[in-house]
Formats: structure tokens, sequence, C-alpha cells
């Protein structure tokens, strides 16, 4: 009903002002990210991450079905997001069950940041072949919009499913038993690394000026944005760029050394989170 | 007056009184009578005149309710034949009509692009209508600070923090002004206006004034000290 009308020319022109004083408007670096929490628990699978303004909770749950025909031996790994007018008075609220475009966009990129970067073992979800595997499902809650939701959504999904026990279980034959978490410990999923996305803004009527973690008000007077997917290995898992003013191959370049150094720390910061709440149990 | 005393939604107040005497009591804001109580509607601060005859509750929130003569700042987003309809943060948007400008005649009608920062008082408020909002006092004809918003920055905050700052006493107010020049508009809405000579400044500016919200007056001349030292 409400439409996103954005934000005042007088705010547009002065986040682009400033920036070309290399102010920005919260008073960060270029560079800069903002403070970054991380907390799981106190369920397995449950993760929220706050960066800056922007929340994001992520619940992972899993159940067991029938595999996909065409790939018998795999589990799967789906991805739903929801984004409603909790987390910015301009949004839609969920009507009837339908998702919103953007909740669907988001969804799509942390599941192809996920799934195509093989971050999860999908074989070692396997049961039975053909017959039983697990589903993970990864439900994100974006609780408060303050822009770049791409980076906190991603983190906290990877959390949640490091975070994350699924039952135990033995198999005799063609026969398969779940145990239930309370006789036998339940078992992490198998996680070969962590992809940490790492997000950029362009403004300017080119796109001339970056800017590293966009608050809501650059993402929304931004020209381009490019997100750089990379892990700890130093590994280019996946590169974003959905639409906005083309980029020079020096901006890319650009991005993705400082990309380096801000996944370190962001991959530290998981670390850590996970230590923290697996020291706790 | 009494100790402060929080209350969230759904608490009953205690206003009975020994003065038999008193038949009337009024409750303000955030309070309202179910069957022989009173409850509280809105999580916040209870307060009381000194008689116990008024009670109210003192709630701060992000989203904002239009009432009637108050200062908001308001993002043009469409434009009819007859106004333009404006953004204030309420749940409905607001109309301002072409001639709720000072000066304005049918000839000469402003002519306002849309995206455009206003500032305006809110003429009429209730919950059956659409909000309507006017760029001039009506009584007196002259805009009086009201109008198009041609420069500067807007910023968001909480509706505790926008009444407070109305008040031009405010502390962190204060404190900037002796060490920076900068004009400023407050919205009832939730919404900031300020104008300095720079870009920097102006984000010092912004920032102090978000930075206060939590802080007594003595915190924040100590906070606009040190950032107009780090400056």
């Amino acid at each position: 009903m409400v439409v996103d009308i954005g934000p005042s020319n007088i705010e547009t022109a002065f986040v682009l002002e400033a920036l070309r004083k290399n102010v920005r408007v919260d008073g960060r670096g270029i560079y800069d990210y903002r403070t970054l929490r991380i907390s799981c628990g106190p369920t397995p699978g449950l993760a929220e991450v706050q960066l800056g303004q922007t929340r994001v909770l992520a619940r992972v749950s899993c159940e067991v079905t029938r595999p996909s025909p065409d790939r018998p031996t795999e589990g799967l790994v789906q991805f739903s997001s929801e984004l409603s007018n909790l987390a910015a008075p301009n949004l839609d609220a969920s009507s009837g069950g339908r998702v919103s475009a953007q909740e669907v966009a988001i969804s799509r990129m942390v599941e192809r940041v996920i799934r195509q970067s093989r971050a999860i073992d999908t074989e070692a979800l396997c049961i039975l072949a053909g017959v039983k595997v697990w589903t993970v499902r990864v439900d994100l809650h974006f609780l408060d919009h303050g822009g770049n939701l791409m980076d906190a959504a991603a983190a906290a999904a990877i959390v949640a499913l490091r975070h994350f026990r699924r039952p135990d279980v033995t198999v005799q034959g063609e026969e398969a038993i779940i145990h239930d978490p309370r006789e036998r410990n339940p078992v992490p999923l198998s996680i070969h690394h962590t992809p940490v996305c790492v997000s950029f803004a362009f403004l300017g009527a080119l796109g001339e000026l970056a800017v590293l973690d966009p608050s809501l008000l650059e993402e929304q007077a931004q020209a381009a944005s490019f997100t750089v997917t990379l892990n700890a290995h130093k590994e280019i898992c996946a590169l974003n760029k959905a639409g906005g003013v083309p980029l020079s191959p020096e901006q890319i370049q650009r991005c993705t050394q400082v990309a380096l150094t801000k996944a370190d720390e962001i991959s530290d910061a998981i670390n850590a989170a996970l230590k923290g709440s697996s020291s706790n149990k | 007056m009494g100790d402060t005393k929080i209350v969230i939604p759904g608490d009953i107040i205690d206003t009975h009184t020994e003065d038999s005497d008193q038949t009337i009591l009024r409750l303000g804001p955030g309070l309202t009578q179910t069957n022989d109580d009173t409850r509280a509607t809105t999580a916040g601060v209870l307060h009381s005149a000194k008689d116990n005859t008024q009670y109210w509750v003192v709630s701060n929130k992000r989203r904002y309710v239009p009432a009637e003569s108050e200062p908001v700042l308001g993002v043009i987003v469409a434009r009819h034949g007859e106004g333009y309809r404006v953004d204030i943060g309420s749940a409905h948007d607001a109309l301002l009509p072409l001639l709720a400008f000072e000066g304005a005649t049918k000839r000469n009608k402003p002519n306002l692009a849309l995206g455009t920062l206003v500032y305006a008082r809110v003429a009429v408020a209730n919950s059956l209508m659409d909000p309507e909002i006017e760029c001039f006092n009506s009584k007196t004809g002259k805009a009086e600070g009201y109008g198009e918003m041609t420069e500067g920055f807007m910023f968001k905050c909480s509706l505790g923090l926008a009444r407070r700052l109305i008040d031009s006493r405010a502390p962190v107010l204060g404190a900037l002004g002796a060490g920076v020049p900068f004009e400023v508009a407050v919205g009832l809405n939730g919404r900031v206006w300020i104008n300095t000579a720079s870009p920097a400044t102006t984000v010092l500016v912004a920032n102090a004034i978000k930075n206060s919200e939590f802080l007594n007056a003595k915190q924040c001349r100590q906070m606009v000290k040190e950032l107009l030292e780090k400056q």
C-alpha cells in the first residue's frame, strides 16, 4: 500500500556533496563497517546479526523428506525471508503468504551465496539414497532495515547453519533410525567453509563514489551496488552486481582488495561468536 | 507528583483519592477507561497533576500519529490538482493544498518538485480523515518559517527526542550553538532538519543530536565538547 518513496531531494544531494569531500553521513570512513554484533542460541540454529541499525534473525530447522528425483543422493537446502513493515514503515506487510519481490531477491541472493559456493555438503545430508534425505530450511527474519541487508543476512545464515545441530541417524541396511536428540547428541551439519558477503554502494551520476557497507540513506541514493562473497581462505565465492550504472575494472579490483581484509574481520567475528556460544553450553 | 512509575499496556492505574468532592478525572494520552478501571494503553512513564485529577503517560515511539497544530517535516510524493500528497511518516500521507502557502493565490501557486522537503504545520488531524498540513499560519497568513527547505540535511529520530528538541532550551542545541553556527527545524514526526556551512559540520551536528537522546544536560555538554575538539 505504501510505496517506497525514497529520501527527500536534499538528503540525496547532501549525501553526494558530503561524499565528494570524503565525509559520510554517519561519520564513518569510506571503507569502514558499522558495528557488527553476532549472537547465537539459545536454541541450536538461531542466530541474530546486528550491523549498525540493521538487524537480521536467522533460524535453521530440518526435516526428513524425499530427495529430488534428479539428485537422489543429495539433501536439500531451502531459504526463505520475511521482510515486513516491522523492518521499515514503508515496506508492505506480507499479505496472505504472498512473498514480495524484495523478499524473493534477498533469499535468492543468500541462497546463491551459500549454495553455489558449496558451503554446505549436501551429500552428507543423505540418509537413504533415493528415499530419505534431510531438507534444511533457513528462515531469515529482517527485524530492522538500516541498509545493507545482504551482508547481515548472509552472516546470519551462515552462523545459524554452523550453530545448528541435526538429529543423529543410524542406517542399517534399508532402515534408517533417527535418534531423538535426548537419546543421542545431535550432530552439526557438514560445512566446508564460511562464505562472507562484503557489499559496496556506488553513488554519483556515474557511480564514481564508492562506500563500503551502505547505510539506508546511502543505499537509497546509490547508482549501483556490488557484493563480493569470499571466505577465510581468500577464495572468491561469488561476485554480484544486479543493475545500476556500469563499473570499471579498476573499481571492481579495488573493491575486491578491500573486501579481502574486511572478510577476514567478519570471519573472525563469526568464529568468536560461535566459540563463545559453544563454551556456554 | 510522587515517584516515577513505569507502566506497560494493560496496567491498571490506581486513581482513587480520598477527596470525595472530586468527580471529574481527566485521562490524558496513553490512558483509557475500561469499565471502572483506568488502564494504560502505551508503555511509558506515568505522570499525574498535583491534585490527582489528571493522569497521562509520556511514551517514546518512532511511528507518528498526527495531531493538530504540530510542526512536521514532510516529503512531497505526488501532486494532484488540488494540492500535494506529503509523506509525514504517519499511516496515511497528508494533503498539502496548493493555496496553503504564504501569498498563494489562484494565479500564483507554488510549483514544488517531487521529493521536496517541506516544513509545515498540521491543520487537520483526526482518525476519520487523511491528515492535512499547511505551509503557513492560517490565522496570520505568514509563512513563519514553514515552507520548502532548499538545502541542508534531514535525519530521523524518535518522537520523544523530537519533543525535547523543539524546546529551544534543549541542552544539546545550546551546547552546539555555542561552538558551531547552525540552523535547525524540528518536526514532531521524528524528523530534524539542519543546515550548516559545510557537510562535515552538518554531519557533526546531526550525530551530536542523535547521540544526545539518552544523555542528561551535563553529559550532553561533555559529548558536544568532545566532538568539537575532535574536529
